[in-house]
């Protein structure tokens, strides 16, 4: 079926004000000529290591512990991925490492 | 314009693990949305125009009939939300954006958001021109995926199964740098704990927003004891 154009394009116009609008949203509340409260200000420097562990947890969302492969793949390049970072801190060292653990286990050994 | 390009050649290796992501998760975008009967100049518009990964898979639901605008803006809202957060981080950082400003808000993804976070300038790069091209750099590679997959999706020849775990892998490097460049492990502890509390309560497609608010209700209930040292990163 071929959805019709004037449709699809309503639709696609509304998810993208939508979208602008929740990353505009702070912006049009605080703007930058005004004085921004300062509980705000310290919201949004505690908010970026929380965001990123829910994005992490967010990312590994479909790993199921309990049913084969038990999210072992996840678990060691995870783990590979925190160790090389540790290790070399260099980052695509530790993420070209960690995504190639990932693909040889799902794709070879938990295949 | 020297200063664009120093910027750009800054930027460039701090956006490879988002290249391969978003090419890969692009790409697998593009192949449903054919299979939705939209080729490539709509998966080109939407990917330009929406620019929001896990909100463009959900959108391909509604292209099937059944949904009034009225529930798709209130979906998206939902599936969104979290940006929100990212614009409270980033207030300060883009007070100096200028006329790159709206660009910047637009472009704010959840993996643009977590570069802007981490990545740093090397000495004698301009700030703001780095985190701009570092966000267009994105914006593109998430556009050409799109289209690629839309158009050679079905040709590629070897097994790329797995390699959308370049993105986990970046978001777990990032959590790492911020792990050790901050004393107080309270932020991070929450987001994490939050999540995978609501994961366990609510299920894989429904954990976000409960997610969104416990970890705002923690932030602001233990405000002291949060904010402590976060500035000394």
């Amino acid at each position: 079926m071929i959805p019709n154009a004037s449709g699809t394009l309503f639709i696609i116009l509304t998810v993208a004000l939508v979208t602008l609008g929740t990353r505009a949203l702070p912006f049009v509340l605080f703007p930058a000529g005004r004085k921004t409260p300062e509980w705000i200000l310290s919201l949004g420097r505690a908010l970026p290591p929380a965001m990123i562990g829910m994005l992490v947890v967010y990312c590994l969302k479909g790993v199921s512990p309990l049913v084969y492969p038990y999210g072992l793949p996840e678990l060691f390049s995870v783990a590979l991925v925190v160790l090389l970072q540790l290790w070399r801190h260099n980052t695509l060292i530790s993420i070209c490492g960690g995504t190639a653990c990932y693909m040889l286990l799902i794709q070879m050994v938990f295949s | 314009m020297r200063k664009k390009k120093k910027a750009l050649k800054a930027a460039f290796p701090h956006t490879i693990p988002v290249l391969l992501g978003y090419l890969f998760i692009g790409i697998a975008f593009g192949i449903l949305l054919r299979d939705k009967g939209l080729g490539a100049g709509w998966a080109a518009l939407m990917s330009t125009l929406i620019y929001a990964g896990s909100m463009q898979f959900v959108a391909l639901n509604f292209f099937a009939g059944g949904w009034s605008l009225a529930s798709i803006a209130l979906m998206t809202l939902m599936v969104n939300l979290r940006h929100m957060f990212y614009g409270l981080s980033m207030l300060d950082a883009f007070k100096s954006m200028g006329r790159k400003k709206p660009y910047m808000v637009f472009s704010l993804t959840d993996e643009t958001f977590s570069l802007l976070c981490s990545a740093q300038p090397p000495e004698g790069v301009d700030k703001d021109s780095f985190l701009f091209c570092m966000a267009l750099l994105d914006h593109v590679y998430w556009i050409a995926g799109s289209v690629l997959g839309s158009l050679i999706g079905s040709l590629i020849p070897f097994d790329s199964t797995g390699i959308d775990f370049a993105m986990t892998a970046l978001f777990v490097v990032i959590f790492v740098e911020q792990w050790k460049a901050m004393r107080n492990h309270l932020p991070a502890l929450a987001g994490v704990g939050a999540a995978l509390l609501c994961l366990g309560l609510f299920g894989p497609d429904r954990f976000i927003l409960p997610t969104l608010v416990l970890i705002a209700g923690l932030l602001a209930l233990f405000r002291k004891s949060m904010a402590q040292e976060a500035d000394a990163s």
